[in-house]
């Protein structure tokens, strides 16, 4: 019980910490702040109900008016913007990457990389420029032009996300608890 | 850690926190059921003269987060332009005035106020998320923040002694993996305090 509450909590610190750090330019040159990747390592690491409960968490924080949002934004201000259909989806995203990762049982890296594709990539800026296109009152085509030039560095970091849920789980098998 | 509340008291620090949420519900329901610029441009003249209101200091911190949506403006600003249609003045004016108005409840509430009342509207899901348990898990959350920021600069100075190459993604692993680890030792440290309800 304790073990379960204390990882939901640690994880909503590691999101914030993950937009929080500049110095961390994952690739160089490409402007991507690591932020979703902690979303997405949420669900790779936590599976799918403790990751969603760690990015709702982390949501809470930022709703009370903690800036822990990349680039030090936070507040209500941050849920009436033109990114709020991306911080609707990331409880969603985590969720299915840890859903994937717990029910397929391809190889981890595989399974891994396939749940932050889908959940972090794929569906977060399916629901992202959904908010887009309502905020902006765009078409979702129109919408999706703003989003397209960070496609790359998603696909950067669902790589990532799976290398790292890899390396944890060669580390130590049993802190792996999306296939524990 | 530093929140976004304005560390210096407004008569809107006054006004209790659920009537400024509810106030503020209500604020964005309105927005968009404008349409005109006409309507919405006389809505962000009153929330321009609601932060004003707040003093130059307050005014100067409340528009640094609508400076950083630039880029959405210009991009819509120059669509409409393209298509000389004045709706893009209508959703500028909405997606800056929704913003400001919420970011001026955010800058005039506690924390601690802002969480006491996310713990009201959660209550509903109390079976689901027991208040004591959220409070706690807040509480832990905002305290490790700075822990593992501490660590993640620890490990890229690490990196820094042994490697000419800059760090980049290669403390994550470490970073999870200690996040991980501090996660037991600690869920052990509450349980042998009594653990969570």
């Amino acid at each position: 019980m304790e073990k379960s509450f204390v990882h939901i909590a640690l994880f909503a610190a590691l999101i914030a910490i993950l937009g929080l750090i500049p110095k961390i330019d994952l690739i160089s040159g490409v402007p991507i702040t690591a932020q979703s990747l902690g979303i997405m390592l949420c669900g790779t690491v936590l599976g799918a109900r403790k990751g969603a409960l760690a990015v709702l968490l982390f949501l809470v924080l930022v709703a009370a008016g903690l800036p822990l949002l990349s680039g030090g934004r936070g507040g209500l201000g941050v849920f009436a913007g033109p990114s709020v259909g991306y911080l609707i989806g990331f409880p969603i995203a985590a969720f299915v990457a840890g859903w994937v990762v717990q029910n397929w049982q391809a190889r981890l890296g595989i399974a891994a990389f396939a749940g932050a594709a889908v959940g972090g990539v794929a569906l977060l800026n399916i629901i992202g420029i959904a908010g887009m296109s309502v905020i902006l009152d765009k078409t979702l085509p129109e919408a999706a032009l703003l989003a397209a030039p960070f496609l790359v560095g998603d696909i950067i970091k669902a790589v990532l996300a799976a290398l790292i849920t890899r390396a944890i789980a060669r580390m130590r098998p049993d802190a792996l608890l999306s296939r524990a | 850690m530093l929140t976004l509340t304005f560390p210096e008291k407004t008569w809107a620090h006054e006004l209790s926190a659920a009537r400024k949420l509810a106030a503020l519900s209500l604020a964005t329901m309105g927005l968009f059921a404008l349409t005109t610029p006409l309507h919405l441009a006389l809505a962000a003249f009153g929330a321009a003269a609601l932060i004003a209101s707040g003093g130059g200091q307050f005014a100067r911190a409340a528009l640094r987060p609508l400076v950083m949506l630039w880029p959405f403006v210009a991009i819509v600003a120059g669509w409409h332009l393209w298509l000389q249609e004045a709706a893009g003045a209508a959703i500028i004016l909405r997606m800056l005035t929704a913003v400001a108005l919420a970011n001026f409840v955010t800058m005039t509430t506690r924390l601690s106020d802002m969480i006491a009342v996310l713990e009201w509207l959660l209550r509903p899901l109390s079976r689901l998320i027991p208040p004591a348990r959220l409070a706690l898990a807040i509480a832990l959350t905002i305290r490790f923040i700075p822990v593992m920021l501490l660590r993640a600069e620890a490990l890229a100075l690490a990196w820094r002694a042994r490697s000419a190459r800059p760090a980049r993604w290669r403390i994550l692993p470490a970073l999870t993996l200690s996040a991980l680890d501090d996660a037991a030792r600690v869920a052990e440290a509450l349980r042998a305090r009594g653990g969570v309800d």
